[in-house]
């Protein structure tokens, strides 16, 4: 049987949506990144108790026509680059800390 | 800035989106800095409840940076409650601080919550100067071993250093200073009006002569021919362009919840106290008026061959009397980069300068950070 893969998004790392895309701020490194819409979904429900493969399954499945097993495997690639740059947090175990990130709600904006 | 932040800056634009906001949590300071625009009594701050919800709005309206300021932010003995909600929400938090306050446990703190950015006040790399500034004895030593604890925690730490004319000669030595520590560093040679409107203190700023110099150092400015070339015409595309960020992306939230568009732009657009965040950011009159400047609607600046190059701050000119007209403290820096005098100056000669203003009568009002890069326009945060 595979082994559980639990991701949690860094304590250390700034996020906030803009419009469809989601910026995000390493501490560590000083460097801007933007989330494309899978990506998204990802550091959003890593929750850090959810095991990636209910994660691909629940989440990025029923809004992608994608292969369950291509998709975990480009999940669990995305995830390890996004480890590298410290954006998210990869284990064999529950991670409960950075559970605690509060996503707070995006309101309606008009472009100008 | 990256190309991906102006990106982001150009996109949050489009969408309205308040992506950076200055926060003062406090006019309160360990220090007396003789250059100060700050009324340092405590009229009334937003407690932490109120702090909080404020943190919790803002998030809501999509703010990514927040920089919080002062005063002295480390004066609050609730700064570490309010700097973990910050986290909480997941803002980017850089920090302004004379850092007098910051030992190791402070440091450690502040890398776990992972803050991006740390920047202190440095007026000289000689205590007898830095001190005589601050009024502090022993502050120089005390700032550079904070910087030491929080470098030590791999923190991102900027020197910031206002230039003025009893420290004109010391940027080279509080620039290496930044260097030896790993420290980056950044320099504004411009001191502006006391928040009751007083500008006495504007005689502390450095004179024409030392901008001059300021402005061909290489280290600071590039190829210096280039910086101080004289300007090109303006062209329809700088006639339409926006002057800086201030009310833009951008706006600044006084200790008392004034909402300004920006810590150097004296124009009360509400109160967060009394309304929303958002609903100040979306329907303030005043926003709106600030957001309708164009250079081309700027009766002299706009026939000014700086036009197109001068780093106009319409907070200053709004602290002069009139946020369409010019800003003489961006006049005199043009000046003193390509030595052609602007439309303001030729039309100045000869008159007194500006008489004492009162940008606001009463508390609460503005302040704060205010230290930006020399080659960059104005801009909050």
């Amino acid at each position: 049987m595979t082994k559980k893969i639990y991701v949690a998004r860094s304590p250390r790392i700034a996020a906030r949506m803009l419009g469809e895309e989601m910026l995000v701020m390493s501490a560590r490194e000083s460097t801007l990144f933007t989330l494309n819409p899978t990506a998204t979904i990802l550091w959003k429900a890593a929750d850090g108790d959810t095991p990636l493969d209910e994660i691909v399954e629940r989440r990025i499945c029923s809004e992608f026509e994608v292969n369950p097993e291509d998709a975990l495997q480009d999940a669990e690639a995305l995830a390890e680059d996004l480890a590298k740059h410290g954006i998210l947090l990869i284990s064999e175990q529950p991670i409960t800390r950075a559970g605690a990130l509060v996503q707070p709600a995006q309101p309606e904006f008009a472009p100008r | 800035m990256s190309v991906l932040l102006q990106e982001m800056s150009e996109r949050a634009l489009r969408l309205g989106v308040p992506l950076s906001v200055q926060l003062d949590i406090t006019y309160r300071c360990n220090e007396q800095c003789v250059h100060c625009y700050l009324d340092h009594n405590d009229h009334g701050e937003m407690t932490t409840v109120e702090i909080k919800r404020l943190l919790r709005e803002m998030a809501d309206a999509g703010v990514f940076i927040l920089t919080l300021s002062g005063g002295e932010i480390f004066m609050r003995k609730d700064f570490f409650e309010i700097l973990e909600c910050a986290r909480e929400y997941t803002f980017c938090v850089k920090l302004k601080t004379n850092a007098v306050l910051i030992r190791e446990a402070q440091a450690a703190r502040l890398r776990e919550l992972g803050v991006q950015s740390v920047q202190i006040s440095i007026y000289s790399h000689r205590p007898e100067v830095h001190d005589a500034i601050t009024k502090i004895p022993g502050s120089l030593c005390r700032s550079i071993n904070a910087i030491r604890f929080l470098k030590s925690q791999g923190l991102r730490v900027i020197l910031a250093n206002v230039l003025m004319s009893v420290n004109m000669q010391d940027h080279h030595g509080v620039r290496t200073l930044a260097e030896e520590l790993g420290a980056d560093y950044t320099l504004d040679p411009t001191i502006t009006p006391m928040m009751d409107g007083d500008r006495s203190i504007l005689q502390l700023n450095a004179g024409e002569s030392a901008l001059r110099e300021l402005f061909r150092d290489e280290a600071y400015v590039g190829n210096a021919e280039e910086f101080c070339a004289p300007p090109p015409p303006p062209d329809e595309s700088s006639m339409g362009s926006l002057p800086c960020s201030a009310g833009h992306t951008a706006c600044y939230v006084s200790p008392y919840g004034e909402f300004y568009p920006c810590v150097q732009f004296p124009l009360s657009c509400g109160n967060v106290r009394q309304q929303p965040f958002l609903d100040i950011w979306r329907n303030s009159p005043q926003l709106r008026e600030v957001r309708a400047i164009r250079l081309r609607d700027l009766s002299s600046c706009s026939q000014c061959a700086h036009g197109s190059t001068c780093t106009r701050c319409p907070g200053l000119a709004f602290s002069e009397g009139n946020m369409r007209g010019p800003s003489m403290l961006d006049c005199e820096k043009s000046y003193a980069r390509t030595g052609i005098p602007s439309q303001n100056l030729l039309a100045q000669k000869g008159k007194p300068s500006p008489a004492r203003l009162v940008q606001i009568q009463i508390v609460p009002a503005i302040m704060g950070g205010r230290l930006s890069a020399i080659s960059s326009a104005p801009s909050a945060a």
